[in-house]
């Protein structure tokens, strides 16, 4: 790979992929010291930080959110700022939000009915969640200085276990809640004006739920989590590969897509591996508990379409090899999503 | 024309799960495979060297994670089967030359980003030259309608795309359009590759959607004269896999013939009608073809009945403006060459993957889609994965 820091920031490097990764390494994790009580902080590159309180972990995490359309087919900015941060604690194996906070800017002129539309799609996400916003901030700027609104919400969740995204061995069973590239198509249709978009919507929600039953389902057996965002499916197994030092064997066939999803894939050239979902997870599973796992996740409303995709090897450390049915490839991470504000 | 059901990479353009299954049937793709294998061993020599001239074979192969599949003693070598890579340094310098004069040019999109020898016309564009990127030739007749001044359609593309921009050029185009032609004509070149001593090709899988025009005759006269088999293949797993099991049985039993495999879309006598159009408007001329050789007859130009519509009768192009300037450095490792005759892959290339990547490419094998190099860096270059077994 080409390793140059460029003078200026691209808009790759919020695209999910290598770039972004080392832009949080070098602006972010470089020079804080690790917390003073055990946990994981931010040099782990995990969904949040973890922080032993007595015998629990405070697990915290924190998101912005920039999408544009701030309303698209499935979902709206609000929704996606409750579900990301929600998302990103069970995906640490904090199940139980204690609470968000919820930071918003927004542009002069920016129509109230909007802003109250995103504020009732907030309330509406968070009883799904079974969590709610304790404290905020606004914030105005002028008009152009930025986009409609950013929101920024941070969370907070207790847990016994930890689940990072490091924890695969050889053996191990890679599965998926759903179908994979739902979001990103539904955006870029939104956004492009694609014929197509009567069919695709996005699949944001939030999973604490969903988790929840596949960690009680699995106990121990549940070994690392990741959510498949920016980058998709492709850029989340590899770091799961990299970090936990396995391969990772993906069986296409086995991997859930709409087929509105497919066609679209086919039609623009983009691989729905490649594509960010907002309402899917990926579980490591041990082999013996998967099944298990994969009964539990199918009886959610949220994982009727889980599937067992893939399992870990002990060679091709850091790869992730793609079967196609017909033959294996390697399955390159994407510098990032192929566009830009899509969450 | 390209049959309907397939796009230039060989994949369905059906939403349904129908046609997928049709051609990427996992079992008889498994089938397949241990049928390749089993005649490779048969001939009982390694490697058996097999090439393919098109850049939608070495998508397939690479899509579908084909190469795994291949026995070890078969090698299968992609040829020079991508036209934006072996269009030459001085074809491009004809249309940035013709850029920087002020005359709008319209191209394919990868055609942009290839460097004559020392600029590509995306260059141009950034110094505010007219370029513009168009997807047929058809849109680009379509755009000089709309305008007043000169618009040069700079084509490349094979014997498939030519035939197109043939349509158009009859099709009565509009004062202010002109073609200005590198397209090529692979058959000429099959014969070239089939002499260079170091490639040691065994038997070619000829590109189906190029044969619906040409029809599978016209290899006849080729296997006649170099004694090689040549299999016209499609493009789903299914096909590429058929049709090298039957190009293997034909060098295991020595036949030399042409077998078509693609029947579903190529006949014997190809589509008359566009061949009538394709050499109404064309000419096959002598020329070099970047990093192969000088290939005669492997140039498409335009007859003299139509040097109305011939950007180089209409122009005056003087590219040796740009030769006071030496090429870039990098260049000069670039192995783009070899790599097209299939005499070195990408791996050996020191620039593959390091200074030479599809953001920033040195070499046009990295610059299009159709590429071995691009295509090879996407799909995550090429690890030997024939011992992956999931547990």
């Amino acid at each position: 790979m080409k390793v140059f820091v460029e003078e200026r920031i691209g808009l790759k490097h919020g695209a999910g992929g290598r770039a972004m990764r080392s832009l949080i390494q070098q602006v972010l994790a470089d020079g804080f010291s690790a917390p003073a009580v055990d946990g994981i902080a931010l040099s782990a590159m995990d969904d949040g930080a973890a922080l032993r309180v007595g015998n629990e972990w405070l697990v915290i995490t924190t998101d912005s959110h920039v999408i544009h359309p701030l309303f698209f087919p499935g979902g709206d900015i609000g929704r996606l700022a409750v579900a990301g941060t929600v998302n990103d604690l069970a995906m640490m194996g904090a199940t139980e939000v204690l609470g968000l906070t919820n930071a918003m800017i927004i542009e002069e002129g920016f129509p109230r009915a909007d802003l109250v539309r995103i504020q009732r799609s907030m309330q509406e996400t968070c009883r799904e969640a079974g969590t709610t916003v304790v404290t905020g901030d606004t914030k105005v700027m002028g008009n152009g200085e930025l986009d409609g609104v950013v929101l920024n919400t941070t969370g907070i969740g207790l847990t016994k276990r930890v689940v990072p995204d490091n924890g695969l061995r050889p053996g191990d069973r890679i599965l998926v809640t759903g179908t994979m590239g739902d979001h990103g198509l539904a955006i870029m249709a939104s956004r492009h004006g694609l014929e197509l978009d009567g069919d695709l919507f996005s699949d944001v929600a939030p999973l604490n739920g969903l988790i929840r039953i596949a960690l009680y389902a699995g106990g121990d057996g549940v070994v690392a989590m990741k959510d498949p965002t920016r980058g998709g499916l492709a850029s989340a197994l590899h770091e799961m590969a990299e970090k936990s030092g396995v391969g990772i064997v993906l069986e296409e066939l086995k991997v859930p897509t709409s087929p509105v999803v497919r066609a679209a894939g086919e039609l623009l050239g983009i691989d729905p591996l490649h594509i960010a979902n907002e309402g899917k997870a990926i579980l490591g599973v041990r082999p013996d508990a998967a099944t298990r796992v994969l009964a539990a996740l199918r009886g959610h409303p949220l994982g009727l379409r889980a599937e067992i995709v893939g399992s870990c090897i002990d060679d091709h450390q850091g790869s992730v090899i793609l079967d196609t049915g017909v033959g294996k490839r390697l399955l390159s991470e994407p510098e990032g999503e192929p566009l830009p504000r899509i969450c | 024309m390209a049959p309907p059901q397939l796009d230039a990479a060989g994949n369905s353009s059906l939403p349904t799960g129908a046609a997928e299954l049709k051609f990427r049937d996992p079992s008889k793709a498994r089938a397949l495979s241990v049928a390749l294998d089993r005649v490779t061993r048969q001939i009982g020599r390694s490697p058996v060297s097999v090439m393919h001239v098109c850049g939608s074979h070495e998508q397939a192969i690479a899509k579908f994670g084909l190469r795994s599949t291949f026995p070890r003693d078969l090698n299968v070598i992609m040829g020079p089967g991508c036209p934006v890579c072996i269009t030459d340094a001085p074809e491009v310098d004809e249309a940035v030359v013709l850029a920087g004069q002020g005359t709008h040019v319209a191209t394919y999109g990868d055609m942009v980003r290839v460097r004559g020898t020392v600029k590509s016309l995306g260059d141009m564009q950034a110094e505010g030259a007219n370029v513009h990127v168009v997807y047929s030739v058809s849109q680009a007749a379509e755009l000089a309608r709309k305008m007043t001044e000169e618009l040069v359609f700079f084509a490349s593309g094979f014997e498939t795309t030519a035939v197109a921009t043939a349509a158009v050029v009859l099709n009565d185009p509009p004062d202010n359009f002109s073609v200005l032609s590198a397209h090529k004509y692979i058959p000429p070149v099959m014969e070239i590759v089939a002499e260079m001593p170091e490639t040691k090709v065994e038997g070619f899988l000829a590109a189906g959607h190029a044969a619906t025009i040409t029809g599978w005759g016209i290899f006849e006269p080729f296997v006649e004269r170099h004694g090689i088999p040549v299999v016209v293949a499609g493009f789903e797993p299914l096909d590429i896999l058929s049709g090298l099991v039957k190009l293997v049985e034909l060098i295991r039993d020595g036949e030399k013939r042409v077998v078509n495999m693609f029947p579903r879309c190529v006949t014997r006598a190809g589509n008359l009608a566009a061949q009538e159009q394709l050499w109404k408007v064309f000419r096959p001329t002598g020329g070099r073809w970047r990093g192969i050789a000088h290939v005669p007859n492997g140039n498409l130009r335009l007859r003299d009945e139509w040097a109305h519509v011939d950007s180089r009768k209409r122009f005056r192009i003087d590219v040796s403006t740009l030769w006071d300037y030496a090429p870039p450095a990098l260049v000069q490792d670039c192995i783009c060459g070899d790599i097209m005759a299939g005499i070195s892959s990408p791996a050996q290339c020191r620039l593959f993957g390091r200074d030479c990547v599809p953001e920033t490419p040195v070499g046009a094998c990295m610059v299009s889609n159709e590429g071995t190099c691009k295509i090879w860096y996407q799909y995550g270059g090429h690890p030997d994965l024939r011992g992956v077994a999931a547990s």
